[in-house]
């Protein structure tokens, strides 16, 4: 089986709207009669609901939230790209898309990347006009501040809220359209298998998490918009329930999954405090627009910030990259942080953190201007350290936060199975082996308003929704009874270990062996270990409760089984990934001064594996990244 | 540190709820409230027990997904954040601390400390948002917002729809919460075309669920994860009587 991308000929400024201009498309009068299943209620699943409604499709969106409000975008803190150029700056589409692309160390599609640019512009006229809050200059125009990983101010942003307030206005758009009837929003629901008929997906199964139900719902096409597998590393700054699940449905379903191993790891979180947390909270990277990162020369210094002078101090990313300084891009940030960590000179009690400094910031622009830009992650900050950052630096240290790495889709954003949509962070396709900070939030609203909504148009006008297969149809009883099937198994061990239990230890094994830097030896013993620890899980869980009704433990229980694999193959593909770009830092490939060492000659692919059957290993398919405008150049950030 | 705490229990067989008192182990004060219930769940598994239903996600203030009554406040005895941003440190050691959940007739419990708060969603679909359709919006900085209006509306924009504003109520009311959606909207010139159709239909929805009336005791702002104040909800008054004047409905 060969992947097809499908990209559109033409220059790279040509390619969207020659797509659009030859998509097919469905008769307003017919749209009615299409049935479209959304999973996930986040930027792109509220999105791209709320604009197919709009279009006219019967829409059934999906969530495991009590609420479609409370999908994990709304946690994104610090903004959104865009190539308005307001400032003036030298920004322009080119310039966001090459930004990027180098930004993803050149493993991302050049096709996708460059849409991406394109439609950023519209995400943040149609935000305004929803209503979005943004931050606003005394003139009453649009204000910007810079990211990492660009040396122009290209990112809007509403205070430290920015993904809530972007979520809140497609939950608004989406909400209105279930008020007229075009969507219908169902909450406490969560999807557990796919349904593939004759090679196309056609629907879900559903649990109902307040009274335990199953159920069957046929669609002419399925979008999953469902998020990252950040979670399988235990603690990460994800939400607690987010998870893969659908997308590990659906990978055995068929779907090809790429890239697993590109995850990335923030540079600016709350170090860990103890062995019963839950979760790692994020400070957003705008911080590090004003703030300083440093550590103390000298090994082993136990003094208070303030009592280390300033020529003692090492302001490393300074140090390391003159050009961008603090605005590093993530994996370069969080490795340098790890590095100095591991030389011995992290500060805090465990060693494991180095200092945000606000000081000088302070003294330059005031404290009520810092409280402006950033009052309420310094409340967050307090709130969790009963420190106070207005006065002593934060403490920060890396964390597990994003997968670029997901199903694998085509430019159409459609999976190898066809009918089956992915989007958002639940895709592999725009951020290769990074992502630059502020373009999740940019990912998420273009697939879902701008992108997703011609696609699945074009795809529907192939299909006959009175062909629909209906939801007695054999394919549906086969996936609910596996469901069943699995769900009873999870609750009739009853073992001697928590849920809990297993997840951490997962994410322990994963955060050391296929973390911040990984090798041969390590990710070998990993994928023993987590074989090893997958086989007592199913031995030796301790699942209390029933099926029928709520039961959190149960739901957990799904999840962490499906962590085991996905983390199995992440190993896999991080193993098989002979080279370090973005993300993977691969020890055996670096440069004497530490920096990644990729090789475009093996390696300029996308790896995307697919499932071949329980107990037999999965297949790799590749997908040349073949660049027709940019060139292959090594990273420089100095 | 150690804690006792009560806990409301409460089936899905419709069975009356009850207090039943849980010692907690050794706990770190540097705990989240919310980590805590998950060591006590822990050991409740392990004994055969079943473990305490309560509502969580991000765990860091923002999805308005926690909620829980803690020595009857809702989000527990810090102002201005959620429950899941409370930790042990608030108490004492040997503290018997009384976990119940939002209580109001228009949040039905599922079970234990779970509540549903699908009403606030109807709320939103009756009016919470400007109509506008996806492409064809005009360029973003062709309409000035001032500066001032644009903080002002973010104020009340910052709302996580948790809920707790209802359960401090001893009406039930959810008039912050709606007044909080209508400042937000009502302030932008955006929202100005639909403004009267707005704030009428999302009152009308609002009692339509059983809310109750606001007699203004101030209790939903004391409780406000966000700190959103009570002027929304005069504010919100102001846009109601105008609507209404205009023979609006």
């Amino acid at each position: 089986m060969r992947l097809e991308a499908k990209i559109p000929g033409g220059s790279l400024a040509e390619k969207w709207g020659r797509f659009k201009d030859e998509a097919r498309l469905v008769n307003p009068a017919n749209k009615r009669r299409y049935e479209i299943i959304v999973v996930g209620a986040g930027l792109a699943g509220a999105s791209v609901s709320a604009t197919l409604g709009e279009l006219g499709y019967a829409v059934k969106c999906f969530v495991y939230h009590d609420s479609p409000r409370r999908a994990h975008s709304i946690a994104a803190q610090g903004g959104i790209n865009a190539a308005k150029d307001y400032p003036s700056d030298g920004d322009s589409v080119r310039r966001l898309f090459y930004d990027t692309i180098k930004g993803g160390d050149f493993r991302s599609r050049e096709a996708n990347v460059y849409r991406l640019a394109e439609v950023s512009v519209k995400i943040i006229d149609h935000c305004v006009a929803q209503g979005v809050p943004f931050a606003r200059e005394y003139g009453g125009l649009l204000d910007n501040r810079s990211f990492g990983g660009a040396q122009v101010s290209r990112t809007f942003y509403a205070r430290g809220q920015t993904g809530q307030q972007l979520l809140l206005g497609a939950y608004s758009a989406l909400a209105r359209q279930a008020g007229l009837g075009a969507v219908r929003s169902l909450t406490h629901s969560e999807m557990l298998d796919l349904v593939v008929v004759g090679g196309q997906a056609k629907g879900i199964i559903v649990r109902d998490l307040v009274t335990g139900e199953l159920s069957r719902h046929a669609a002419d096409a399925v979008v999953l918009a469902t998020g990252g597998y950040g979670n399988l590393y235990n603690l990460s700054t994800y939400a607690r329930n987010s998870n893969a699940t659908a997308i590990w449905r659906a990978y055995q379903r068929g779907a090809a999954f790429a890239n697993p191993c590109f995850t990335q790891i923030h540079p600016t979180c709350i170090p860990m405090s103890g062995d019963y947390q839950s979760k790692l909270t994020l400070m957003s990277e705008s911080l590090r627009n004003d703030g300083r990162i440093w550590v103390p020369k000298q090994k082993g210094d136990r003094r208070p910030p303030a009592r280390i002078p300033e020529q003692e101090r090492d302001y490393y990313l300074e140090r390391m990259y003159p050009s961008y300084g603090n605005l590093a891009p993530r994996d370069l940030s969080s490795r340098a942080a790890k590095r100095i960590c591991d030389e011995g000179r992290g500060v805090g009690e465990s060693g494991l953190g180095v200092y945000l400094d606000f000081a000088e910031a302070i003294g330059r622009l005031g404290a009520d201007r810092i409280r402006e830009r950033y009052g309420n992650l310094f409340d967050i900050y307090h709130e969790i350290t009963d420190e106070n950052a207005y006065e002593a630096p934060m403490r920060i240290y890396p964390a597990m936060h994003y997968t670029m790495g997901g199903l694998w889709v085509d430019y159409g954003l459609m999976s190898n199975l066809p009918g089956l949509f992915v989007l958002g962070e639940a895709n592999f396709s725009d951020h290769g082996a990074n992502r630059l900070g502020a373009s999740a939030l940019m990912q998420g609203l273009a697939d879902g308003y701008f992108i997703a909504p011609h696609t699945i148009s074009d795809y529907l006008a192939t299909q006959r929704p009175e062909q629909r297969p209906g939801i007695d149809h054999a394919a549906f009883a086969e996936a609910e009874a596996s469901v069943r099937e699995r769900i009873q198994r999870l609750l009739s061990v009853r073992g001697q270990r928590t849920v809990a239990s297993f997840h951490r230890q997962l994410g322990k094994i994963m955060w050391e062996h296929c973390g911040l830097a990984r090798n041969a030896p390590g990710l070998e013993r990993a994928r023993g270990l987590i074989a090893e620890l997958r086989d007592e899980f199913w031995r030796n869980v301790n699942v209390p409760g029933s099926a029928g009704g709520l039961n959190q433990s149960l739901e957990r229980a799904g999840r962490v089984a499906d962590y085991f694999e996905l983390a199995e193959l992440t190993c896999q593909d991080a193993l098989h990934r002979e080279e370090s770009c973005g993300s993977h830092f691969r020890e055996e490939h670096q440069y004497p001064d530490g920096e990644a060492k990729r090789d475009d000659e093996h390696f300029a692919y996308v790896a995307a594996w697919r499932h071949d059957g329980p107990d037999r290993p999965p297949v790799l398919l590749r997908e040349p990244l073949a660049y027709e405008e940019v060139e292959f150049v090594q990273r420089s950030y100095k | 540190m150690r804690l006792r705490l009560r806990v409301w229990r409460q089936g899905q067989d419709g069975a009356a709820g009850g207090f039943r008192v849980y010692p907690t182990p050794e706990l770190n004060p540097n705990m989240s409230f919310l980590e805590m219930l998950d060591v006590v769940n822990d050991e409740l598994t392990l004994k055969g027990e079943e473990p305490i239903a309560f509502d969580h996600d991000c765990r860091e203030g923002i999805c308005g997904t926690c909620s829980l009554v803690i020595d009857g406040k809702p989000h527990g005895p810090r102002r201005g954040v959620a429950t899941c941003q409370t930790y042990v440190r608030s108490f004492r050691d040997g503290d018997e601390v009384c976990i119940e959940p939002f209580r109001a007739r228009a949040f039905p419990i599922v079970k234990d400390l779970v509540v549903i708060r699908k009403a606030f969603d109807r709320i939103i679909e009756a009016g919470g948002f400007i109509s506008v359709r996806t492409g064809g919006a005009p360029d973003a900085n062709s309409l000035p917002v001032a500066k001032d209006v644009a903080e002002m509306a973010m104020d009340a924009a910052q709302c996580i729809g948790c809920g707790a504003c209802v359960a401090a109520c001893k009406n039930a009311s959810a008039m912050l919460f709606v007044a909080a959606k209508v400042s937000h909207l009502n302030l932008l010139p955006q929202g100005q075309p639909e403004r009267e159709r707005r704030v009428m239909a999302m009152v009308r929805q609002m009692d339509a669920e059983g809310f109750g009336n606001c007699t203004v005791t101030g209790s939903c702002e004391a409780v406000c994860p966000k700190n959103i104040g009570l002027e929304f909800i005069a504010r919100m008054n102001r846009e109601y009587a105008a609507a209404l004047l205009k023979g609006k409905t």
